[in-house]
């Protein structure tokens, strides 16, 4: 993106990359520590860029290009920081953080639908659904334990992304995100009034949290740990299939079907596959948000929550996985950061989206 | 020997006939083009060849078999690739990987040999990345490798489109129109991809406007005009039929 003279010089440049900074803190320590960073990245970069050695980063156009070249250097930093945060933080940051890794999965399963293959999926809250009672209902009325439960959650959600797919994908486009948008209802609704099996709008209580050796793990600083560790270990499987011919194909069909088809991709069978991996990891994330909360209702699976998903795939930049888990965190920290503003908070970060779907309608992380 | 052989092939979309009736055989390592004038049903004749529309009537048999109902993909792992009149290429995705991810149905590993990248995974990929190279340099876009596809200049394009459709090992490649568009020097260019082409023993089937291409590189030519073939044979033979020089300038009339 071409941005206009005044934004890209370097003065710019570096006031918006010590803005961005001071946003992802302010969650964290509020409003004056947020400040002190500004200031602290700001004179940092004007230091740097005054003595002309390195090239201040403009902080839009050439992200995917800085953290290309700081790959593990990134990675590293962020794996520390991000493993330190329990000994450092309160329960209150913990939970968000937890919320934002549980949101991480859900972004980058649907973003395997949505970014690599191209079809619009609004009903991904179901998937989110199907992993949460599954193991709420295994758990309660058959004692099965979180570990055994994972791997039963995660392939039942996975078959209903197929089912779902079955007679949705003979749709494209508009309709198709209809129909997966009435499916999305249409659990909901049956959470809502199965009562003999559901509870209805009561929902399920008394779920209990991993244990590991027989400890349980119901501490939010111990149960951290089992989101992020399973948060990496979604992101390195779905980096390593996006990479594989069965990446290179889902965005062949994104691009171009017609082509993906001459060149020997059968559409169908790997849109299908689309939709089963992507929803693979929804059922992880809702069976990670169920032993989180201990408790699920239909209200944590409405119409709004596949919207935010969808939102945070976006806003990261649709088909960039790490862009995904961007979206997740901003999604989920910043409406917590502006909740001294109360009311205005929906309406600043909404404003927020508006800017940035104008400036960089690609999303955060985006390539193009 | 014949590598592909139509029989009376029909194609209705809803009352109107786009092809009706038309056979031809296509010798195994030969240059057939397909001329005729705009709207003569060229392109959908391609397309019933390739599966994307399957004809309503009439046989297709590709080394003996019959085609005419397969699925696209399926058609492209039995050996017919082709381009398109108007560019399809991937264009968000880089030189290399339109020409890699054209290599998919030639090559097989599983998910999970992905996931933990085994030995087969990384001995295929490495194997279709060296071959994806060959296939860039035969179309002369090996400095290109690495950028957006779309970023290409057209001639590129073009190109990489060949090269994209060679990349899936055709026994048959289907060009349409390769050099709508194109400078003289661009169509040169083509022209000498098409002939290496034959060389390494492919058929060629050619859709073309351009008639000087079509008479100097052709073994064969099939005419159609208004969804029927009105003439085929060598280039001479078509040059001089007085119903392919009708349907091109028209009847003569008395003065």
């Amino acid at each position: 993106m071409i941005l206009p003279a005044y934004l890209n010089t370097k003065i710019a440049k570096t006031v918006i990359a010590a803005l961005l900074g001071a946003i992802m803190l302010l969650p964290f320590k509020g409003v004056l520590s947020s400040l002190i960073l500004f200031a602290a990245i700001a004179s940092v970069l004007t230091v740097i860029s005054l003595s002309g050695k390195i090239r201040v980063p403009s902080a839009f156009s050439t992200i995917p290009a800085v953290i290309k070249r700081n790959k593990t250097c990134i990675a590293l930093s962020l794996a520390g920081i991000l493993a330190a945060c329990p000994l450092v933080l309160n329960n209150y940051f913990i939970d968000v953080l937890i919320m934002a890794g549980i949101y991480s999965i859900l972004a980058i399963g649907l973003n395997v639908i949505v970014g690599f293959t191209g079809l619009l999926n609004l009903g991904f809250a179901a998937f989110y659904a199907c992993g949460a009672y599954t193991y709420a209902l295994l758990n309660t009325k058959i004692g099965l334990g979180f570990w055994v439960c994972l791997p039963v959650s995660a392939l039942l959600t996975s078959c209903a992304g197929f089912l779902l797919a079955v007679p949705a994908l003979r749709l494209r486009g508009d309709y198709l995100a209809i129909v997966t948008l009435g499916f999305g209802e249409i659990t909901r609704l049956i959470l809502n009034n199965w009562d003999s099996l559901t509870h209805g709008p009561n929902g399920i209580t008394g779920i209990e949290a991993p244990t590991i050796a027989g400890i349980s793990l119901r501490d939010l600083h111990y149960y951290y740990y089992i989101v992020f560790g399973i948060l990496a270990v979604s992101l390195l499987i779905i980096r390593r299939v996006e990479m594989s011919r069965f990446g290179r194909a889902w965005k062949a069909i994104k691009e171009n079907e017609i082509a993906a088809s001459t060149i020997g991709i059968n559409t169908t069978k790997y849109k299908l596959f689309a939709f089963a991996f992507g929803s693979f990891w929804a059922g992880i994330a809702g069976m990670l948000f169920a032993a989180k909360m201990q408790f699920v209702s239909p209200e944590s699976f409405t119409f709004m929550e596949s919207v935010l998903i969808l939102s945070m795939v976006i806003l990261g930049g649709l088909g960039n996985t790490y862009g995904a888990v961007l979206g997740a965190f901003l999604l989920v920290m910043l409406p917590e950061a502006l909740r001294e503003m109360q009311l205005y908070r929906m309406l600043i970060l909404g404003m927020g989206l508006v800017l940035l779907m104008r400036f960089r309608p690609q999303g955060l992380l985006g390539v193009k | 020997m014949h590598i592909l052989d139509a029989r009376e092939v029909s194609k209705q979309f809803g009352g109107v006939k786009a092809i009706e009736g038309v056979s031809f055989r296509i010798g195994i390592n030969s240059i057939t083009s397909i001329i005729g004038p705009n709207g003569a049903g060229k392109t959908t004749l391609f397309n019933c060849l390739t599966g994307i529309t399957p004809p309503s009537a009439g046989q297709i048999h590709f080394k003996g078999k019959d085609i005419s109902a397969l699925p696209p993909h399926r058609i492209t792992h039995l050996g017919i690739a082709r381009t398109f009149q108007n560019i399809r290429l991937f264009p968000e995705m880089t030189v290399i990987e339109n020409v890699m991810v054209a290599q998919h149905c030639r090559i097989r590993y599983t998910l999970p040999g992905a996931i933990i990248r085994s030995g087969a995974f990384r001995s295929r990929e490495a194997a279709i990345r060296e071959k994806a190279y060959e296939f860039l340099e035969l179309a002369n876009l090996e400095a290109y490798a690495e950028s957006h596809a779309g970023e290409l200049p057209y001639g590129s394009q073009r190109r990489l489109e060949i090269a994209r459709a060679l990349a899936t090992e055709p026994e048959i490649l289907l060009l349409d129109e390769p050099t709508a568009g194109m400078n003289p020097s661009e169509t040169r260019d083509v022209m000498s991809l098409i002939r290496k082409v034959q060389q390494l023993g492919k058929t060629i089937i050619l859709i073309e406007h351009d008639m000087h291409l079509v008479m100097g590189i052709s073994d064969w030519i099939v005419v159609l005009d208004h969804g029927v073939k009105i003439a085929e044979g060598t280039p001479v033979q078509v040059k001089n039929d007085p119903l392919v020089i009708e349907a091109y300038l028209g009847k003569e009339t008395a003065h």
